[in-house]
């Protein structure tokens, strides 16, 4: 298989991937999305003859548009842009989750200082304000009080980006002081940990703990669900467990497209990059065959001439 | 001739100093400077170059 890999930075995660493809003797280009330029026929990167790209970029932006791009010239790319536009815009995950009932947090959106006091009051104190776009925990807001509630949303409309103006209010979820992730493809789950904190942002980049965490019937009921509602992929799903540690129900409150899993390797037995290599080979080979049985009209065959600038 | 164990050596552009970086460092890989702690970024293997690494963004994450 011959295999592109679009990052911008090679973290710990990638750097197990390519270790896994260069065991099994996959031939690899790796592309840094920065030195690259996207035509609307063509692009610099030397995408032509490559079986599968995977999307790493740790921008979302750049996530979104480079594979985009990639796909428009009929090069097989995962996560697929419909699945990075979903997870990359938590009101658009939130309501791909309720549309397939996936149980998760109430959600509202809204527009101006006024309404989303509205709706923060609604819901009652504490609830969260959480930036549509954003990872890592960055920039979400536990609201306690009234007051705190005025504070930050005029700092969100006076500070920063537009989207800062989007405000994404949701039901405060009491978890046990944990929550779950699992890494998936295609629904299916490939390990997964709960992240324990003190601090009600539980995830690993904000210092969170790790365990391994067995996925029962219910959790992976959710997954297989969650994953479907936003286009499939190698996913990162989230759960709170409610009503308790181990209440075996749950509430899905995100879904990740460019899912990072050093943490979980650390934290679980599973061989990770070792079953997304699988899945990626999976993957290779099922774009081949649809390839393969539409190059009657040649569509979705990334030719060598038409692809590169 | 530098063979597959032999330890890479490059200079941080912070400080000047030489530091090791894993045999099997990768170009777009991350070190943090032993010095500073500094995040610098593999430009090239041929010869061993590093910068330091773009800030955060934003919109980075998962």
């Amino acid at each position: 298989m011959r295999i592109g890999i679009l990052y911008s930075r090679i973290r710990r995660d990638e750097k197990l991937l390519l270790e896994e493809l260069r065991d099994r003797g996959h031939e690899i280009e790796k592309i840094d999305v920065r030195k690259q330029r996207f035509g609307l026929e063509s692009t610099t990167a030397n995408v032509a003859d490559l079986d599968l790209v995977v999307d790493r970029c740790l921008s979302t932006s750049r996530s979104l548009y480079a594979t985009k791009f990639l796909d428009s010239y009929g090069v097989p790319v995962v996560n697929s842009p419909e699945t990075g536009d979903v997870c990359a815009d938590k009101a658009k995950n939130s309501l791909a989750l309720a549309e397939a009932d996936v149980p998760t947090p109430a959600t509202e959106v809204a527009f101006t200082k006024e309404a989303a006091m509205e709706a923060i009051e609604s819901f009652g104190y504490p609830c969260v304000l959480k930036p549509v776009v954003g990872s890592w925990g960055r920039l979400m807001a536990k609201i306690d009080t009234r007051s705190a509630a005025e504070a930050i949303l005029e700092h969100k409309e006076t500070l920063g980006h537009y989207e800062h103006k989007v405000f994404y209010v949701q039901e405060f979820v009491d978890k046990p002081g944990r929550d779950v992730r699992v890494v998936a493809v295609d629904g299916e789950p490939v390990a997964a940990m709960t992240r324990s904190s003190e601090h009600w942002l539980t995830n690993a980049a904000k210092g969170g703990t790790t365990e391994s965490f067995d996925v029962d019937d219910r959790a992976l009921e959710l997954v297989e669900r969650a994953s479907a509602a936003v286009g499939g992929g190698m996913l990162g799903i989230d759960l709170m467990e409610v009503g308790g540690e181990g209440s075996g129900e749950y509430t899905v409150h995100e879904v990740n497209h460019t899912v990072e899993f050093k943490a979980l390797t650390e934290a679980s037995d599973v061989d990770v990059p070792a079953r997304v290599v699988d899945w990626l080979e999976s993957k290779a080979e099922a774009f081949a065959a649809e390839s393969d049985g539409s190059n009657g009209d040649g569509s979705g065959d990334a030719d060598a001439d038409e692809v590169v600038l | 001739m530098t063979t597959d164990t032999d330890p890479v050596l490059a200079e941080d552009p912070i400080t000047g100093e030489e530091i090791e970086l894993p045999a099997d460092v990768e170009v777009g890989e991350i070190i943090d400077s032993p010095v500073t702690g500094t995040e610098l970024e593999v430009i090239s293997l041929d010869p061993v170059t590093l910068e330091e690494a773009p800030e955060l963004e934003e919109d980075w994450g998962e």
